[in-house]
């Protein structure tokens, strides 16, 4: 009685709620998981918070990455873009003298730049977004060395004392071995990263815009017939991931306070798995900005793991990753077959 | 510059419209007359000996033929892969070090500085070929029978690659110290010709002769330009996707065997580093539909060299290494903008125009 009823229960939800719910529960296992068999270390407060420290950036490159994504698009340049910005900000805080505002000026500029050029020439000139963002991708990377070759860590005071900001989380400390009491902190990034996610979220859930990039990327011909403007929504959806790549860009920064041309190299990579992980369908017009901040926390859970478990040789991560996105991608290819079935019965 | 280039492309376009080869052929035009009046000394030759006293040609145009092997013998895998399926496979160059790596592990046995081999080179080199057919068979599999784009499906394989490739090996860099399998990458004494390019004719001749006596090149053709139609005329799509992905296999392992060849040693992390970007770039410069459907295999070919001559022109003016892919990204977005629907269709509305002017003139 109790599997029927769960039965019915899985073929009347919705595609999207359903691979949510796949990847929250993934991600709550694996977590239990890690404080079970990998020891207390995972149940500290701050263990969580510096996954969210590590990877605010990751969070926000996501986020966009999911728009473009439930849109039918894909945007691989990310990364590029990412490494991109925090070298001309080092560039231009340490070498140009430059201000704080004026750093975060020039890295919504850039990303804002590469959205809207990709945006141009997918949306109104119908070029695969795939080949425009691996362009896309080669020519920040290629631009990142000519900017500068070597890598090098920025000096500038007022950068260095933004980046070591700590932002206290009351009641979440922990006692050390030694008796003294720790308070538990985030990065401002992770303050921007949240902020971007819930923003989003209700963009995505209720707004016009939002619902337009489902539309969209569910059946771009029903939704022309309905009267969207395809071309333009499409545009809009690139340039927003070019705006939170930015954005992402200058957390990275924040974080890592160094430029560098190898910076952010396969963050695309792990976008793209986060996004997929967090149930967004490849062939859009599936997804939830929830869920890809889930899939961002399960990828670092995992890479987490893998380096507490001993297996810190890097390829390790690598191969981890991969296998995770082959197996959501296997799981997505078979909630299609469902929907193709029931809309056949 | 860019208006002139843009009045070539119109008459080509007009002329000769259909000619799908016209399109490398023009590139390499362009970047040939360009050296010519940027220095004519890049069209030398010279007959040199190397340090083993047998006798090398050398010389810019020698270098392209030699390096750009490899990314003809990709070019001909990749133009089957986006007949057929519509997309590209990104995973080659992690493909291709996996590949050498096995290879070399092959070789190597046990120990990562052998004095002798530990295997024929041939045996080394089929079981290069039957795990890169494998791990091509991989992308097929997700590509045909589950339905994934090939771009993502092949993401997996990129992401994991070169770590599955510094595994097989366990980190270490072996070096081969035997001579001979240096002439696959190199020189064979006493012949001035780089070997490589006669690996590369030697596969052109293979996949011609595939082409003209078996069906391949035309169900990959009708698989490409309507799936389902091809399935109700008896074709097996699914089918045909999956052999393209593992034709691409062997190709990735024969590249593989050149490009270990050259250094006698591998790099797992910089080996056949951005090569997936040049391959795509060959077929997309060859005048094939990135979205599949028909495909032209000389003019393919022909563009993998036309972009290793765009690698050395760089290269002889100084640019870095790691600033490459910046200048190729234009060329590729200047490549596609031209080749978009929207943009072609003004274009061959402005070459009537032009011809219709000079028809006014004379009446």
């Amino acid at each position: 009685m109790a599997k029927t009823s769960l039965n019915t229960k899985v073929k009347n939800m919705t595609d999207s709620s359903l691979l949510l719910l796949i990847t929250v529960s993934v991600f709550f296992f694996m977590y239990i998981g890690a404080i079970v068999f990998m020891g207390q270390g995972f149940l500290k407060a701050q263990t969580f918070l510096n996954i969210l420290n590590q990877n605010a950036a990751l969070i926000i490159v996501s986020c966009g990455m999911s728009i473009v994504m439930i849109t039918g698009g894909i945007d691989i340049s990310v990364g590029g873009v990412t490494a991109l910005v925090s070298m001309c900000c080092a560039v231009y805080l340490d070498y140009k003298g430059g201000s704080i505002f004026g750093s975060v000026l020039i890295a919504l500029g850039i990303g804002l730049a590469f959205g809207v050029v990709q945006g141009l020439l997918v949306a109104y000139l119908d070029v695969q977004p795939f080949i425009v963002t691996l362009a896309g991708m080669f020519f920040a990377r290629g631009l990142t060395t000519i900017v500068h070759t070597n890598p090098f860590n920025v000096e500038n005071e007022t950068f260095v004392a933004l980046k070591d900001t700590r932002i206290v989380v009351p009641g979440l400390g922990s006692v050390n071995k030694r008796g003294i009491y720790i308070d538990a902190y985030v990065e401002i990034g992770v303050i921007v990263a949240l902020l971007a996610v819930i923003l989003l979220f209700v963009v995505l859930k209720w707004t016009k815009l939002g619902r337009n990039f489902y539309a969209v990327g569910g059946n771009s011909q029903s939704a022309l017939m309905l009267g969207i403007n395809v071309r333009r929504t499409k545009f809009i959806s690139h340039v927003l991931c070019g705006l939170l790549a930015g954005i992402g860009g200058y957390v990275y920064f924040l974080h890592v306070g160094s430029g560098s041309p190898s910076h952010a190299s396969g963050m695309e990579m792990n976008a793209i798995a986060s996004s997929i992980i967090g149930g967004t369908m490849l062939t859009g017009g599936v997804g939830n900005i929830i869920g890809t901040f889930f899939g961002v926390l399960s990828l670092s859970t995992i890479q987490n793991i893998v380096s507490s478990a001993g297996l810190d040789q890097a390829w390790w991560t690598g191969i981890t990753i991969a296998s995770m996105l082959c197996l959501f991608l296997v799981i997505q290819s078979i909630v299609m077959a469902r929907k193709k079935k029931t809309i056949k019965s | 510059m860019p208006s002139k280039m843009k009045e070539k492309s119109n008459n080509i376009f007009s002329a000769l419209a259909g000619k799908q080869i016209v399109i490398p052929i023009a590139a390499l035009l362009v970047l040939a007359i360009f050296n010519l009046i940027a220095d004519p000394g890049f069209f030398k030759i010279t007959l040199g000996y190397n340090n083993l006293g047998d006798p090398v040609l050398s010389g810019y145009l020698i270098t392209i033929l030699d390096n750009g092997s490899e990314l003809a013998i990709l070019a001909i895998g990749m133009t089957l892969v986006t007949a057929a399926s519509g997309g590209q496979d990104i995973s080659v160059g992690a493909a291709i070090a996996i590949a050498g790596s096995v290879m070399l592990r092959v070789l190597c046995g046990s120990n990562s500085r052998p004095e002798t081999l530990q295997a024929p080179i041939i045996v080394a080199f089929l079981v290069g070929c039957l795990v890169a057919m494998i791990f091509g068979a991989f992308n097929g599999v997700l590509v045909a029978y589950f339905k994934i784009q090939p771009m993502v499906a092949t993401l997996i394989l990129f992401t994991a690659g070169r770590s599955i490739a510094a595994w097989i090996n366990n980190n270490e860099l072996p070096i081969i110290s035997e001579p001979s399998f240096g002439y696959f990458g190199g020189f064979i004494p006493g012949i001035p010709i780089p070997t490589p390019f006669f690996i590369a004719v030697a596969c052109m001749i293979v996949i011609a002769l595939v082409l003209k006596f078996t069906t391949l090149g035309l169900y990959t053709q009708a698989v490409g330009i309507n799936e389902s139609s091809s399935r109700l005329n008896g074709l097996n799509p699914q089918m045909i996707k999956f052999l393209s992905f593992v034709i691409l296999g062997l190709c990735v392992a024969v590249a593989a065997l050149i490009k270990v060849s050259r250094f006698s040693t591998i790099n797992y992390s910089v080996i056949a580093k951005d090569i997936e970007m040049d391959a795509i770039l060959a077929v997309a410069l060859g005048g094939n539909a990135l979205s599949g459907g028909k495909f032209n295999m000389p003019a393919s070919i022909l563009g993998a060299y036309v972009i290793q001559f765009l690698t050395t022109t760089l290269y002889k003016f100084n640019v870095q290494a790691a600033a490459l892919p910046a200048y190729k990204a234009v060329v590729v977005i200047i490549l596609v903008v031209l080749s978009a629907p929207t943009v072609r269709a003004k274009l061959s509305q402005l070459g009537k125009k032009l011809k219709e002017k000079p028809v006014k003139e004379v009446a």
